[in-house]
């Protein structure tokens, strides 16, 4: 109860700030947040945007997904072997913490423009923190199951699949829900470069046209897309950790 | 073998790798040039100073973003530590930022700060302030009372108490998001530069890459990843060293 209200507080105060910055900056820099939530809901009943979203969520939902198996496997198979991932755990990192957008140009070049372009790209965000995060969680592990699976003599795929993954579930998905949100930045990017169409191209279109109402909506529903998923994974991530560690 | 020594070795393997596809034709030179041609060019760009204008605006604003994000991140974590009703109301602003994709506001600033330097320093700065202010609070959690007990004993006001016993006692956390904070003005400050911008790395990137000219631009993206993987590495190995001092 105490936590919805203080939510609200500061939904309440960053829409106030916004009012506040309309009043200063005026209407040649940006809208009013009730003129722009009116546009953006316009926006979300009209045939003509909703191609946009939906290419979008196409090429969102398979960067995921490429993001998620790709870097579990990753993951995985360097986490089962001590050496391997003991050599590639500081390049993941390093990867991690390069601007990957300098590699549009190449992602271009060889995915050509459009859909695979964007998957790529976006893929390209989040299976480094997915991989990090499932060889942790692999490392982590308490070494019992592992000798168990072998006493058993479980092969590799029975052992990723009746072992690992379910002990180690927590901390992939704390890697899925940052994966996540860098994923939909990478698809994003990708369209904001090499795209004819999705949120990103449409993005990219109205700033070349100064149309501030379409700037403004798009980055509001962005924002509010990104923030429900992101809170609502945050509270499976959460139930998850208390399910297997105990409050 | 080490595996520092694999590391070496694998990546020595994967650029003869690429000069072999580059040099017999299975990467053709309009996708890219030879890995050795790139390291030639880049030598010949950076002896010449038509690029070092763009190279030092870029890397200036990296460190103006990087710098503000610290010291206004580490400010704000000290206030709002002070401050637990706050702390509370901010708390999911910041387990949700990180989801925001910030690109989506740099059309905005543009529209309301102009084609400049400062939209690309404030997206560098946005993305690099949270990280600061979560990481600082986390470490202020961690400060033994009997520290503070001790502050108090001793009369000192909340100021210093922050600059002579928190923050210090904090500095391995706080260095935490520090690391992000220079991760992240590079990817916000090159990428605002790659979206849209008159000068700077980002953009003889882009500007090359409309050009089909791979001989500047495959130099320059080398250049770019080498830098920052450069400063992150020197900052992950400070990290290592501060941690292992305290340790003792």
């Amino acid at each position: 109860m105490i936590r919805a209200f203080r939510t609200a507080l500061l939904i309440a105060a960053i829409l106030a700030a916004w009012q506040l910055l309309f009043l200063y900056a005026g209407a040649n820099a940006l809208t009013a947040p009730l003129d722009t939530i009116a546009y953006a809901l316009e926006l979300l009943s009209s045939p003509r945007f909703y191609p946009h979203l939906l290419e979008t969520g196409q090429a969102f939902a398979l960067a995921l997904g490429i993001a998620i198996s790709c870097g579990i496997l990753i993951g995985f198979t360097l986490g089962l072997y001590r050496f391997a991932s003991d050599v590639a755990e500081p390049v993941l990192v390093a990867l991690y913490s390069i601007p990957k957008i300098t590699l549009y140009p190449i992602v271009l070049l060889a995915f050509g423009i459009g859909m695979p372009a964007k998957i790529a790209f976006g893929a390209i965000h989040g299976i480094i923190p997915v991989a990090i995060f499932a060889l942790g969680a692999v490392r982590n592990l308490n070494p019992v199951y592992l000798k168990a699976a072998r006493v058993m003599r479980m092969g590799p795929s029975r052992i990723a699949t009746r072992v690992l993954l379910p002990a180690a579930i927590p901390e992939i998905f704390t890697g899925i829900r940052i994966g996540f949100s860098l994923t939909l930045i990478g698809t994003l990017l990708g369209e904001m470069f090499a795209s004819q169409r999705g949120l990103g191209f449409l993005l990219i279109q109205a700033i070349g046209l100064h149309n501030i109402r379409l700037i403004m909506a798009l980055t509001l529903l962005l924002v509010v897309i990104a923030v429900t998923a992101s809170a609502a994974l945050l509270a499976i991530d959460r139930r998850l950790r208390r399910h297997m560690f105990g409050s | 073998m080490t595996p520092g020594r694999v590391r070496f070795v694998l990546a020595i393997a994967l650029v003869l790798l690429l000069e072999g596809l580059c040099r017999f034709g299975v990467i053709t030179r309009f996708s890219m040039i030879p890995p050795s041609e790139i390291v030639w060019h880049l030598g010949k760009i950076l002896g010449t100073a038509q690029m070092w204008p763009a190279i030092l605006k870029t890397l200036g604003n990296v460190v103006a973003a990087c710098v503000s994000s610290i010291i206004v991140g580490v400010l704000a974590g000290a206030l709002i530590h002070r401050w637990q009703a706050l702390r509370e109301t901010l708390d999911p602003l910041f387990a949700a930022y990180y989801a925001i994709p910030v690109y989506a506001f740099y059309p905005l600033f543009i529209v309301i700060f102009g084609l400049g330097d400062f939209p690309q320093i404030l997206i560098g700065f946005m993305l690099g302030l949270v990280a600061v202010v979560v990481n600082t609070l986390n470490g202020l959690d961690r400060v033994p009372r009997v520290l503070l007990k001790t502050a108090r004993i001793h009369r000192l006001g909340p100021v210093a108490t922050a600059r002579k016993i928190a923050l210090p006692y904090a500095a391995p956390y706080v260095f935490t998001g520090i690391k992000l904070a220079v991760a992240y003005s590079f990817i916000g400050v090159i990428g605002a530069e790659l979206i849209m911008s008159r000068t700077g790395l980002g953009y003889e990137i882009g500007y090359a890459y409309n050009n089909f000219d791979n001989a500047v631009m495959y130099p320059l993206i080398v250049f770019v990843l080498g830098v920052a993987a450069t400063v992150n590495t020197m900052f992950f190995l400070w990290e290592k060293k501060i941690l292992a001092r305290r340790r003792k």
